[in-house]
């Protein structure tokens, strides 16, 4: 039951994107196609879920070795490793999609939610830490995978909407924020219902 | 007053971080605008950090190789908001507590990492520092606007102030904020081009940077 409650939390309740506002930059930036957003989404949860099981069990090191001030420092290179090792892995093997992400590869670096969740399975993020490994990691998919759903949805919305007229002043981000504002809307029904 | 300290001096405001660069959006839209106070307090920390991390990679500008300067950054920030992190939840624990883990996620603020890559690696420290003040300050002014919507109608308060008894949570909570932003980059465009249009010698740098920037 509780990783029913795990992945709906996840993926509805606590949203990374449009309920605690993390991961906004590519939500923004790259949600003009759906087609990107998926592979955005996609490179997203897969980084998130692998960086989610090494940070948790960098973490452990860290612990007995009596170091945990360097948690930040640790998570942060590792995800920059991974990103990286993603990086050269694309090149060689699908080169069509590494050109399709371009310079959004190397962003999901300084991606809050790949960060945010490093942070939420170490316990450092106010929550407490994932009980073992495999919560860890289904933390990690979840999350992703709400991400993903959260920008699939809004290049869905976008791509109406750039056909659509609209005041000078409120081309571009200011039209995507409104559009993601009636999205959190939608998702706070899923705070109120479920209580996480 | 020569062009080059003059524009990086107004930077935070003609390339305002928040409503110009949309960077820096993971915060802006967070507890850390929900009131005055949160506010302040996250701009001085990212200011801070801006400011200190510009300096310093500014002298090690011509130390650092080209091939692993990105990781090279990553430790400087980080390091940077390790230390204040400590401090604040030391000497600031309610607010460490309240901003909860925006203050880690301060080391993917693209703000930070955008000036690093973008000045602070080509310019000296001077510039480099006064940038990242500017900056940090932009940034402060922004969520100070966030704050001060957010919270007067939200709460009904400033500063902890009782203003008046009229309070709508939705600007408290996620769609608040969303649309608060949204507007708010709509005003200051708005506002940005009146000014620019009043005076014809100013050269504009692509005003039209809010439609086709892309965020990193």
């Amino acid at each position: 039951m509780e990783w029913v409650m795990l992945i709906l939390g996840g993926l509805f309740v606590s949203n990374y994107v449009v309920v605690q506002f993390i991961g906004i930059c590519p939500f923004l930036g790259l949600s003009k196609k759906v087609d990107s957003a998926v592979g955005m989404g996609i490179a997203v949860t897969f980084v998130m879920t692998i960086a989610a099981f090494v940070c948790y069990l960098l973490n452990g090191l860290l612990e007995t070795l009596e170091i945990e001030y360097l948690a930040l420092l640790v998570q942060i290179l590792v995800i920059a490793c991974l990103v990286q090792i993603i990086e050269i892995v694309l090149k060689k093997f699908s080169p069509s999609l590494y050109k399709a992400m371009g310079i959004y590869l190397p962003l999901i670096t300084t991606n809050c939610a790949v960060l945010g969740i490093a942070q939420k399975v170490t316990g450092l993020a106010g929550t407490p830490p994932s009980p073992d490994v495999l919560h860890a990691i289904v933390t990690g998919f979840a999350y992703g995978a709400g991400f993903l759903i959260a920008i699939v949805i809004l290049a869905g919305i976008r791509d109406k909407v750039e056909k659509s007229k609209i005041a000078k002043p409120f081309q571009g981000f200011p039209i995507t924020l409104l559009c993601a504002a009636c999205m959190a809307m939608a998702f706070v029904a899923f705070t109120q219902g479920f209580a996480l | 007053m020569n062009k080059k300290l003059k524009d990086t001096l107004l930077g935070g405001f003609t390339q305002n971080p928040v409503f110009i660069l949309v960077l820096g959006m993971c915060s802006t839209l967070s507890v850390a605008s929900a009131n005055l106070m949160n506010a302040i307090t996250m701009g001085a920390l990212v200011t801070i950090v801006t400011l200190l991390s510009n300096t310093i990679i500014s002298l090690l500008r011509k130390v650092i190789p080209d091939s692993v300067r990105i990781p090279s950054y990553i430790i400087v920030i980080a390091t940077l908001v390790t230390i204040l992190g400590m401090f604040m939840e030391a000497y600031m624990n309610d607010m460490y507590k309240t901003l909860g883990v925006f203050i880690p996620l301060i080391v993917v603020n693209c703000i930070i990492f955008a000036r690093a890559e973008g000045f602070a690696k080509n310019n000296s420290v001077g510039y480099a520092a006064l940038d990242g003040l500017s900056m940090g300050v932009g940034y402060t002014f922004a969520l100070f606007c966030m704050a001060f919507v957010r919270e007067l109608f939200g709460l009904g308060t400033l500063f902890g102030q009782q203003i008046w008894d009229f309070k709508i949570k939705f600007f408290q909570e996620a769609p608040g904020s969303f649309m608060t932003l949204a507007l708010l980059i709509a005003a200051y465009t708005v506002v940005m081009q009146a000014i620019k249009n009043r005076k014809p010698k100013v050269k504009a740098p692509a005003e039209e940077t809010t439609n086709t920037e892309v965020t990193e």
